[in-house]
């Protein structure tokens, strides 16, 4: 079980990471999360058989990367605890989808097999920056973004206390892994019972502690609005950031670069 | 201040799915005092603590805090009078940084931001803590933890100070650190608790509850020396009143502390 241990252990180091100062760190709020939202739009807005054409837009989590500091070693282990679901979503498209769409000598790779690889390109790209936004500016900074932005309160609201519950989540699932590993001698045969158990339990547990945590906050005067140490500002950089990325992304929605940069070679 | 006063009269509670926790409690408590809760496990005494700052609403009874009854309307007004330190700290923090944790009660305050630093520095530096400010608070140590959540409370500038089990968890050396932490505060003080020494140390009045009721309400020192009301009500005599196991002495210490305090 030291595997689960370890993946869930370090999610706060997400928020932790948004502690660092560097240039991007240091952007308003407003402008990652609206550049990051151009960004999805547009990698989701390509067409499903779309692969070579997605491929440049690994260039912003990429710079964000090395601009900010970032681990990327961290980044790609927190994309792979959640790989699983995309892998899910897209698996029965190389069944469905049969049509031969292109052959490469003798191997001919139907549609399906492509719209898949689309799937996962893209949720790499998406997760990616999503990852990226959380660590250059905190979780509770994107709400707080989010809702200068216009975002419904309860919205806002909504979305701070389900990351907090995630967190909670991990942390309840961590005692109960370790309490059932104690229990179970190292014995991998625990049984389907035991974890419908273990789930059932789980979930309580969560829910009682995040009653609490909701509690704790109201305590202090939680009206639902958010509050933050220093006033955000929109400057030069940050108008230059959202304009100069988001221009980017325009241009790789409408030309295919790989293909514009292979025609030039042919 | 007439508002440090805690009032509660015929308080009754029944959780919703039928479990009976309060049946009928009253006492007052007034500016300075501080007092302690105790009672075995389920006695109701978190259930009772719930009440003071308005977490659960009284179904029979009322509570009232200096003038002001305890209703819907009154909530914020309570809650800045009456500051609330839970049992398990891990539920109190939630912010990614100590300091953000503090700040954030006083951020709901609606305080100017200069202000809030100045009372985000007092508390933290009260309970020790300020080296901590940049420290994610999950990755504190049990006593640790226990003292940023009381500075997030402190932070809020209250008057009564309401704390569920504080000792609860902490090693000899954290718990001996908070117990001086708690007597040089001069809020008036309602702390639950199983610790009977720290009762015996820190308070000179005690509240026995027992199955959703009242059994005692007296000077500290007079109670815990009753052993007939300590079986009744699941509990022991505290250690600093039990005869030496070694030499059969009885101590004395314990005693004059409480008296005097
Ligand atoms: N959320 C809840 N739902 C139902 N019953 C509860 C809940 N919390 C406490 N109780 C019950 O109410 C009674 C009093 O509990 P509590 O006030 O927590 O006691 P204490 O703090 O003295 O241990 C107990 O019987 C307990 O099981
Ligand atoms: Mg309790």
């Amino acid at each position: 079980m030291a595997g689960a241990e370890r993946a869930f252990l370090d999610l706060g180091r997400l928020d932790r990471l948004a502690y660092a100062d560097t240039p991007v760190h240091r952007l308003d709020p407003r402008a990652k999360i609206v550049a990051t939202l151009v960004y999805l739009v547009a990698v989701v807005s390509h067409g499903k058989y779309e692969v070579s054409g997605l491929l440049p837009y690994a260039v912003f989590p990429a710079v964000l990367i090395a601009q900010a500091d970032l681990p990327l070693g961290y980044l790609v282990r927190k994309l792979l605890v959640v790989a699983p679901f995309a892998m899910l979503v897209g698996a029965a498209n190389p069944w469905l989808d049969r049509v031969p769409l292109l052959s490469v000598g003798p191997i001919t790779v139907t549609g399906g097999w492509v719209s898949y690889a689309s799937i996962l390109v893209r949720f790499v790209l998406t997760i990616g920056a999503a990852l990226v936004l959380v660590a250059t500016t905190g979780f509770y900074g994107v709400c707080l973004g989010l809702r200068r932005l216009g975002t419904p309160r309860v919205m806002a609201v909504q979305l701070l206390l389900l990351y907090r519950y995630l967190f909670v989540l991990a942390d309840e699932a961590l005692c109960l892994v370790r309490a059932r590993g104690l229990r179970s001698f190292g014995r991998r045969g625990t049984g389907v019972r035991v974890y419908g158990s273990l789930v059932g339990h789980l979930l309580l547990r969560t829910l009682d502690r995040a009653r609490r945590i909701h509690t704790a906050m109201l305590c202090r005067g939680f009206t639902g609005e958010f509050h933050s140490l220093r006033t955000l500002r929109f400057r030069g950089a940050d108008w230059a950031f959202l304009l100069g990325w988001s221009a980017l992304f325009v241009v790789l929605r409408l030309v295919n670069v790989p293909r514009l940069v292979g025609a030039l070679f042919v | 201040m007439s508002h440090h006063i805690v009032e509660v009269t015929g308080l009754e509670f029944t959780y919703p799915d039928g479990t009976p926790a309060l049946a009928g409690v009253s006492f007052r408590i007034t500016h300075g005092e501080s007092v302690a809760v105790v009672g075995a496990n389920g006695a109701g005494k978190s259930t009772l603590l719930l009440h003071l700052n308005g977490v659960l609403v009284p179904q029979k009874g009322a509570v009232r805090i200096g003038e002001i009854p305890l209703t819907r309307q009154t909530l914020p007004e309570i809650r800045k009078t009456v500051g609330m330190v839970f049992q398990d700290p891990d539920d109190q923090l939630f912010m990614p940084t100590v300091y953000e944790d503090v700040a954030f009660g006083p951020l709901n305050l609606a305080l100017p931001p200069d202000e809030v630093e100045r009372r985000v520095r007092t508390a933290l530096e009260r309970v020790g803590a300020w080296d901590l400010r940049n420290r994610p608070p999950h990755r504190l140590s049990g006593g640790e933890k226990r003292a940023v959540a009381i500075a997030t409370v402190l932070a809020m500038g209250p008057d009564i100070l309401v704390m569920d089990e504080p000792t609860s968890n902490l090693d000899p050396r954290a718990r001996r650190r908070l117990m001086d932490l708690l007597a040089s505060f001069e809020h008036t003080k309602i702390i639950a608790t199983h610790d009977l020494d720290m009762a015996l140390e820190l308070c000179h009045r005690t509240i026995v509850v027992h199955d959703g009721r009242i059994t005692r309400d007296g000077p500290t020192a007079e109670m815990f020396t009753d052993d007939e009301l300590l079986e009744r009500s699941g509990l022991e005599r505290p250690l600093g009143l039990r005869a030496c196991p070694v030499c059969g002495s009885l101590p004395m210490a314990g005693l004059d502390a409480a008296e005097g305090g």
